[in-house]
């Protein structure tokens, strides 16, 4: 018994980690075992982050670290010291995904919206690295996102259309800058 | 009186248009407020330490150590909420001879599954909260745990609850007589048996509460995430002993909910009387793996299906056998019967047949309790009936689309009463049928399957035709002693800048309850949509209703909103009619201006009217009152239930040697009466059918022989994700109902209802070939390689 409190004890000491969240320089004092989604949404008040499964496995906590899609519910808020933490606030501020909100929003690509946040941030990561992903690519890069009210379409649907309409913006910058 | 305008010809016409949900763009931002998300002053945490065992007598809790743990604020045990909580049994009396064990929030001295509940602690975090229930050991002694549905029923079999006098729940049958005769004299007899497996609804977001009791005024405040506050108000001020005008259930965003979050789950009963024996706030959210074994679970039936059909594919009879297995009692306050009950009562359901029976058995186990989900029987019911008719259509050598053109009943036979005592107000199989062969190419999709089958490849095509129960009326819950209400209630005002605000019992959970209310608002007053704010979802704001379930909330709360909308008119149109002097009869309103109904011309702001009622009302004749404010209830007549119906059609390829299934594409044709929101009610279609392919391919609650839970994680229970899914296309057939003004009928249940019996047809269709039959779902690949006898 002694040990377990001794245990308790130890996992009580906090750590103090800094990191850049959302372009604004943070400090938390977490417990070792706290974990990166807990971290944003209680000390921070980020809620838009969500925990849905706790193991990595539906997507609700994705969030990006360091420019890359991660789920913050498997990474322990220590681990994340140093980093740069983008989530659906500030990506939302930032603009940078406001024409996949907007075409969501237009195709009714949400219900319950739980979902939503991880969904834009793999959505946003597909986009970067991709510019015209096939429908089919769509579906696979969000075979780790799990939305129990849609049925998937309207938000492949979406994405899609953001990729289009990104590319042709992108076709006519680059006309513009060849003329 | 002002010339007779139908809904669409008005200049704000909402109803029937496709407009963006205007709640969804802050989901969108990340700026949704689930009760996952709340925190309040004060507030602690519980977490509950949970039976290992799935059936045992609790000898002695030792929780000191934990107790002494620095953060712990209370533990507390079955004894002790049992001093404040009176218990619940979840029986309804127009189940005649149901029975089921009085529960309590937590057990007193036996656990009945693994994964129930035992132990509470409340403490500074859940951390810390989770971290004492490792310090608590309980003594439990092991008694023989029922699992399987088969075994439970077995004469001889142990006991569920030892002290009952069987496993048996409830029984009832429907017999329309003479039904042997009509099978003795048949050219065809089909005979099947079917099993369906478990499975859980899986919110995204789990169940969450906060209960807030404030010990000095008495005063109950629960942050819920469910579909029903009224109901949770009456069910914790009973139970607890509160007067109900001081128990004020909130739910905000919820993360999900199809059925799941409208029953009463012992944890959270036992928070709100946690939080009262604290005077403190409350919090419990349920982990993912808490909520595989503690949310309910549904369909677990076996069903044996008689049909008999003569020479020309006519179908004669049905006669069929339901059994289901619960858990270890009847879900409070709802029950664990209407899913079977509706199984029987929906078998059947789109043919005109008129000789059947039908026997339910409903049975207990040592499993977490069964309760309704989204299509609550639907599937199972349409699964039973659709692959029968498929067999039958075989026998009798007929193509499946053919074999239903033959049999569903004619879209000029309603009204009607069916079998098992449905009465069904008008229908539209036919026509459904004649869109779904159109929108699939059916028979150039035939010609395909024909050409690939030659070159090795196997595609099933399937065919499901549905009737689903929507807008129930007190029949359903209210007959049997349930204090659940088939009334909405909405109050609805014009603000002193012209503003429209309704507060409307029906409840959101992402469908767009409020989106279509607004829609129907705006419509019926003549506003810009914009300038309707709908607020739901607390019982201290809105009036009392049944909120949203059963597919009621666009025709039930969208009838009330109607109705509301139209007083609330009559009275600006009054005030209108004293500041023009000119007949109220004579004005309408049109975009915010009060016009004349006959020219249009603009003749007052509506937002006018509202300055002189609220401000200069000195300016009104004398014993002038404005009502500008307008409460109004009201409650389905007529029908007991607005049936609607629908047809589903899908394409998929079995891969014969891996048993492995493509979904390659969808196709519905619904019709729910008046479409408020095209795009939301294909959306919900859309939703529904993919909940239905999970059934049909994935989804399975699996048990160990002693009861445990052995899938009960994300990882293990496979849900449908975007990759398997297909597209799907939509269709509608618009049949509105004559019993309310609106016209409108559910269309939230009507996915599920028949995609995973479309599956199961489909899949069938492909292993003809092989001679091979499937009759259980999930649909597994293993269960396909064992069907092609290569497992």
């Amino acid at each position: 018994m002694s040990s377990i409190m001794s245990d308790l004890d130890e996992a009580d000491a906090t750590v103090r980690v800094r990191f850049v969240v959302n372009g604004r320089k943070t400090a938390c004092d977490v417990a070792p075992r706290d974990t990166l989604v807990d971290c944003l949404r209680t000390q921070l008040e980020l809620t838009g982050t969500h925990a849905g499964c706790e193991m990595g496995a539906c997507g609700a906590c994705l969030v990006q670290l360091d420019g890359r899609a991660v789920h913050a519910c498997l990474m322990f808020a220590v681990q994340a010291d140093g980093a740069r933490i983008d989530t659906i606030e500030g990506l939302s501020e930032s603009g940078v995904i406001a024409d996949l909100q907007a075409e969501f929003h237009r195709r009714n690509a949400l219900q319950c919206g739980f979902c939503t946040p991880g969904m834009l941030i793999n959505a946003h990561e597909l986009l970067s690295n991709v510019a015209r992903p096939s429908r089919e690519a769509i579906r696979d890069a969000l075979s780790g996102n799990f939305c129990r009210c849609t049925g998937y379409e309207a938000i492949v649907d979406a994405i899609a259309a953001v990729a289009e309409a990104r590319a042709a913006k992108a076709a006519q910058g680059a006309e513009g800058a060849s003329s | 009186m002002t010339a007779p305008l139908t809904p669409l010809d008005r200049p704000n016409s909402y109803i029937g248009r496709s407009v963006p949900r205007p709640n969804a763009k802050r989901l969108l931002a990340g700026r949704g407020r689930y009760v996952t998300d709340i925190r309040l002053p004060r507030m602690l945490h519980a977490a509950f330490l949970r039976s290992p065992h799935a059936h045992a007598r609790i000898i002695s809790i030792d929780a000191d150590a934990a107790r002494a743990l620095a953060g712990v604020h209370l533990i507390a045990t079955g004894a002790d909420l049992a001093r404040i909580c009176t218990p619940w049994t979840g029986t309804l009396d127009h189940f005649k001879g149901m029975t089921s064990e009085p529960q309590l929030p937590l057990p007193l001295d036996r656990v009945v599954w693994a994964g129930q509940a035992v132990v509470a602690v409340v403490a500074d975090s859940r951390a810390l909260a989770e971290d004492a229930l490792e310090l608590i050991s309980v003594d439990y002694e092991e008694l023989p745990a029922v699992v399987d549905l088969d075994e439970a029923r077995q004469p001889g079999t142990p006991r569920a609850n030892p002290a009952s006098q069987s496993n048996i729940c409830f029984r009832t049958q429907l017999d329309s007589g003479g039904v042997d005769e009509v099978f003795v004299a048949a050219a065809h007899v089909i005979e099947q048996q079917f099993s369906f497996g478990r499975h859980t609804p899986v919110t995204l977001e789990p169940r969450a509460i906060v209960a807030d009791y404030e010990p000095d005024s008495g005063m109950l405040t629960v942050h819920h995430a469910t579909q029903t506050p009224y109901q949770f108000q009456d069910l914790y001020s009973r139970h607890y002993n509160i007067p109900e005008a001081r128990v004020r259930v909130i739910a905000p965003d919820i993360g999900g909910s199809f059925g799941m979050k409208l029953h009463v789950y012992h944890e959270d009963m036992a928070v709100v009387g946690l939080s009262m024996m604290l005077g403190r706030p409350v919090k419990y959210v349920a982990d993912r793996i808490e909520s595989f074994v503690s949310d309910i679970h549904a369909r677990d039936h076996r069903v044996q299906a008689r049909m008999a059909i003569d020479a020309d594919g006519k179908i004669l009879a049905m006669d069929v056998h339901d059994a289901t297995a619960i858990g270890a009692f009847s879900t409070y306050p709802r029950t664990s019967v209407v899913e079977g009950n509706q199984v029987i009562r929906l078998i059947g359901a789109p043919y005109g047949f008129t000789s059947y029976r039908a026997a339910l058995e409903v049975v207990f186990q040592n499993k977490v309790q069964t309760s309704q989900y989204r299509a609550v029987g639907h599937p199972i019911a349409c699964a039973v009936t659709e692959r029968m008719v498929d067999i039958a259509a075989g026998r009798a050598g007929l193509d499946p689309l053919a074999m239903r053109d033959r049999n569903v009943i004619a879209d000029d036979a309603y009204p009607l009463v069916s079998p098992t005592g449905y009465k069904f107000e008008a229908l539209s199989h036919q026509a459904c049928l004649r869109r779904l062969r159109e929108i699939m190419d059916y028979d150039a999709l035939r010609g395909e399957q024909a050409e690939l089958r030659r070159r090795g490849v196997h595609r099933g095509i399937g065919i499901a035709t549905f009737v689903e129960i929507t807008n129930p009326s007190p029949a359903f819950y209210g007959v049997g002693g349930a204090r659940i209400s088939s009334q909405d209630g909405a109050t609805i005002s014009l603000t002193p800048t012209g503003e429209v605000r309704c507060a409307i019992s029906v409840t959101e959970q992402g469908q767009g309850t409020e989106a279509i209310i607004g829609q129907i608002v705006a419509d019926q007053l003549g506003l810009a949509q914009e300038h309707v704010k709908v607020i739901t979802g607390d019982t201290e704001v809105t009036p009392h209703g049944g909120a949203t379930w059963a597919c009621r909330g666009a025709g039930i709360g969208g009838e009330t909103a109607l109705q509301a909308a139209r007083r609330l008119k009559a009275n600006i149109l009054a005030i209108a009619a004293l500041v023009l002097q000119e007949q109220a009869a004579a004005l309408d309103i049109v975009d915010g201006q009060v016009v004349s109904a006959a020219s249009r011309q603009p003749r007052l702001d509506v937002a006018e009217i509202a300055r002189i009622a609220y401000f200069r009302s000195d300016t009104l004749p004398p014993g002038t009152q404005a009502q500008l404010t307008v409460s109004h209830h009201f409650a389905p007549q007529g029908y007991p239930f607005a049936f609607t119906n629908g047809i589903q059609g899908c394409s998929l390829e079995v891969d014969v040697d891996t048993g492995f299934v493509k979904l390659l594409k969808h196709y519905v044709v619904e019709d729910c009466g008046r479409i408020i929101n095209p795009m939301l009610v294909d959306e919900q279609l859309r939703g529904g059918v993919v909940q239905g392919l999970g059934a049909a391919l994935f989804e399975e609650c699996r048990y160990g022989e002693t009861g445990q839970l052995l899938n009960g994680s994300l990882a293990d229970y496979l849900v449908p994700m975007a990759m398997e899914m297909p597209d799907i296309v939509i269709d509608h057939v618009e049949t509105p109902t004559a019993d309310t003004i609106l016209g409108a009928k559910g269309c939230g249940e009507a996915g599920t209802a028949a995609a995973s019996a479309c599956v199961l047809n489909a899949v069938n269709d492909a292993l003809t070939p092989f001679g091979a039959s499937i009759n259980t779902i999930p649909i597994t690949p293993a269960r396909i390689l064992k069907a092609l006898n290569r497992y």
